[in-house]
């Protein structure tokens, strides 16, 4: 600012400062507009997940199968296959409790696959979302080894039959992407979607930074929690009922 | 026998054995080729255990070459004679190793044809990237270090390069430890132990190492190592091996301790099939033990027994490796606590692992490459040790 008022004094020529001031309003109102549009990516959204593990059924997969179709990806047979989400089954040792539950990608707001990728492929957008940049990966997996929750999956082979919305390649990592082409569309995620479908509504998609949403009023008004909160990785996708 | 005809022969014999790393070199690209064309598919490695027999050879060549130098520092930092004759032998042997376990880390990377990208994306909070950083800097440095110890006109900066090579080797040596060391979740790994740890393996590996080419070289040169220096050597060696035992022993202890990491060492130390008889019969009994009583018991400690101990040592740092990282990942992540877990990705099981021809075959190419590094390093350069002045000087003390 100091810099801007001094450039202004230093310049003579008034038609010039005219004319950088009418450059500097219409920008403004340029980007005003910009922040508001749908689809732009602001940290002042935190995109996240809040996941009922009371109202998630043991034996539904339709989530797994509804990314795996949004994303291109064969349902996993081997223990090389990708799988960006997963089901799993739970029993509390001490009460015998059963239950079972999504994972995938938490979205942590300090991610240590960010932390440890030496390319800076593994990286996390302004709101939230972590991603891989797929032409900077270079398939070190250390991300793989550092991630908490066991949700990036490296491709090892050739694939075939790829969404030109979500691209993928052998010898890369991989994970959920919080659906990043929908999302940025101003849509919700396949899962969630599929669950509602379902009629389980076990998977709430939101933004955790506006009070007015959903997400936000359900984690304001019942008790949820981060899957290993111990290790402070702030998530993004928070659970109930566990 | 004439001087020509020696020569000759001697000739043949190093065509021979060049022709014979350059094969397996050869065998290691087919290995790569194959995990290239066709992806990590045609290698053991899978989801969970993404870090396979690859990673075993190329952690043990770059720990090794640490340690190799760790005889010139000895040397040139601790002005120790007899090491510092060697300190050319040792700078050629860690270059070696060091191009032969990065040239393993690189192949087995998912795309190795975006390596150049690990030099212009930089990200300053991953140990990874400062590694690559700690590797070039280890090259440059060796190099020098070469240098100065066999120019005359250099002579004067061998210390000053000396001591910068001891600084570089520890840091980078806990670098490699680090890798291990930030990755917080894993119960095999989280442990401030690793470091340190890693740099006295590095001792006990390239002292091992260095043992072995020298014995060859005066072998090859027909020639007997001063029993004097042998003696000096194979206790260092085996002071080196037992101090090893201690901090592996003190990271298991530690983790014993933690109620919550008694499963795992139970899996490594105990129950893990592999893993547990690798550990004791590999490390311990073949790797530790029996070297350390083919230097120590009286009667023993000649030049077979400290071939054969540092043949053993060397067995058994890739037995120690191959449970630390392979046995490290497969013991599942503690996601739930308190909570039996299954799923369709391994979560609650021990993960399964059968290393592949392709991925052996790359790893035994990495060796190959430091052995050819070597070979002809210790042709064109003088890098016999000659002890005969540090024996007389000695003698007339």
């Amino acid at each position: 600012m100091n810099q801007a008022n001094l450039d202004n004094k230093t310049n003579a020529d008034p038609k010039t400062n005219l004319d950088r001031r009418e450059f500097l309003t219409k920008s403004s109102i340029g980007l005003a507009g910009l922040a508001i549009a749908p689809g732009m990516i602001t940290n002042k959204v935190r995109w996240g997940m809040l996941i009922d593990n009371n109202q998630c059924e043991t034996g539904c997969n339709d989530c797994v199968t509804a990314c795996n179709t949004e994303n291109g990806l064969a349902p996993a047979t081997k223990p090389t296959d990708a799988q960006w989400i997963r089901k799993v089954q739970l029993r509390d040792t001490l009460t015998d409790r059963v239950s079972s539950l999504p994972m995938m990608c938490q979205h942590c707001e300090h991610p240590p696959c960010v932390d440890v990728c030496p390319t800076q492929a593994s990286f996390k957008r302004a709101d939230g979302i972590v991603l891989v940049d797929k032409h900077i990966c270079i398939g070190c997996r250390y991300c793989v080894m550092a991630c908490p929750y066991q949700a990036r999956s490296f491709v090892h082979e050739v694939l075939t039959d790829q969404k030109t919305e979500v691209p993928r390649g052998k010898g890369t990592v991989e994970s959920c992407t919080l659906c990043v082409h929908r999302v940025d569309k101003g849509e919700t995620t396949a899962c969630a979607e599929a669950c509602s479908k379902a009629g389980h509504n076990a998977i709430l998609f939101g933004d955790l930074n506006d009070p007015e949403s959903a997400i936000a009023k359900r984690i304001r008004s019942v008790a949820s929690t981060q899957i290993r909160a111990d290790l402070g990785l702030n998530t993004g996708v928070r659970y109930e009922g566990i | 026998m004439s001087s020509t005809s020696f020569s000759r022969n001697e000739s043949r014999y190093f065509y021979a054995l060049a022709a014979l790393g350059l094969f397996i070199v050869f065998l290691g690209y087919l290995g790569m080729h194959q995990m290239e064309e066709h992806g990590h598919i045609v290698s053991g490695m899978n989801n969970q255990i993404v870090w396979g027999l690859p990673h075993v050879f190329a952690i043990f060549m770059i720990v090794a070459a640490s340690g190799v130098l760790n005889i010139g520092s000895i040397g040139t930092v601790f002005g120790q004679a007899p090491y510092k004759i060697r300190t050319p032998l040792a700078a050629i042997i860690a270059v070696g190793l060091l191009a032969g376990g990065l040239a393993v880390l690189m192949l087995d990377l998912g795309r190795p044809d975006r390596i150049i990208i690990a030099a212009t994306y930089f990200n300053p909070t991953s140990v990874f990237a400062w590694n690559i950083f700690l590797y070039s800097g280890f090259f440059g440095l060796a190099v020098v270090y070469l240098w100065t110890s066999m120019e005359k006109r250099m002579y004067v900066w061998s210390k000053p390069v000396g001591l910068a090579m001891f600084a570089w080797r520890v840091i980078l040596t806990s670098g490699t430890g680090l890798i291990f060391a930030f990755l917080v979740v894993r119960q095999a790994y989280a442990s401030a132990l690793l470091p340190p740890m890693f740099i006295v393996l590095s001792f006990a590996w390239g002292m091992a190492v260095f043992l072995l080419v020298q014995a060859a070289m005066f072998a090859w040169n027909n020639k007997i190592l001063d029993p004097a220096i042998l003696k000096r050597m194979k206790n260092l060696l085996g002071l080196f091996v037992i101090s090893s035992l201690y901090l592996v022993a003190a990271y298991h202890m530690t983790n014993l301790y933690f109620a919550k990491q008694t499963g795992f060492e139970l899996f490594i130390l105990r129950d893990g099939g592999i893993y547990p008889m690798m550990f004791w019969g590999g490390y311990i009994l073949i790797g530790s033990l029996i070297p350390a009583a083919l230097i120590y018991t009286p009667g023993l400690g000649g030049t077979k027994s400290v071939v054969t101990a540092s043949a053993l040592v060397v067995f058994g740092s890739f037995a120690l490796l191959y449970v630390f990282i392979i046995g490290g990942q497969a013991y599942p992540l503690s996601i739930f606590p308190g909570y039996e877990v299954s799923s369709s990705f391994g979560d609650g099981q021990i993960a399964k692992y059968i290393p592949s021809l392709p991925e052996a075959l790359l790893g035994f190419g990495g060796l190959a490459i430091a052995y050819l590094i070597t070979l002809i390093g210790t042709r064109v350069f003088n890098t016999m040790p000659h002890d005969a002045a540090v024996v007389a000087a000695k003698n007339d003390a």
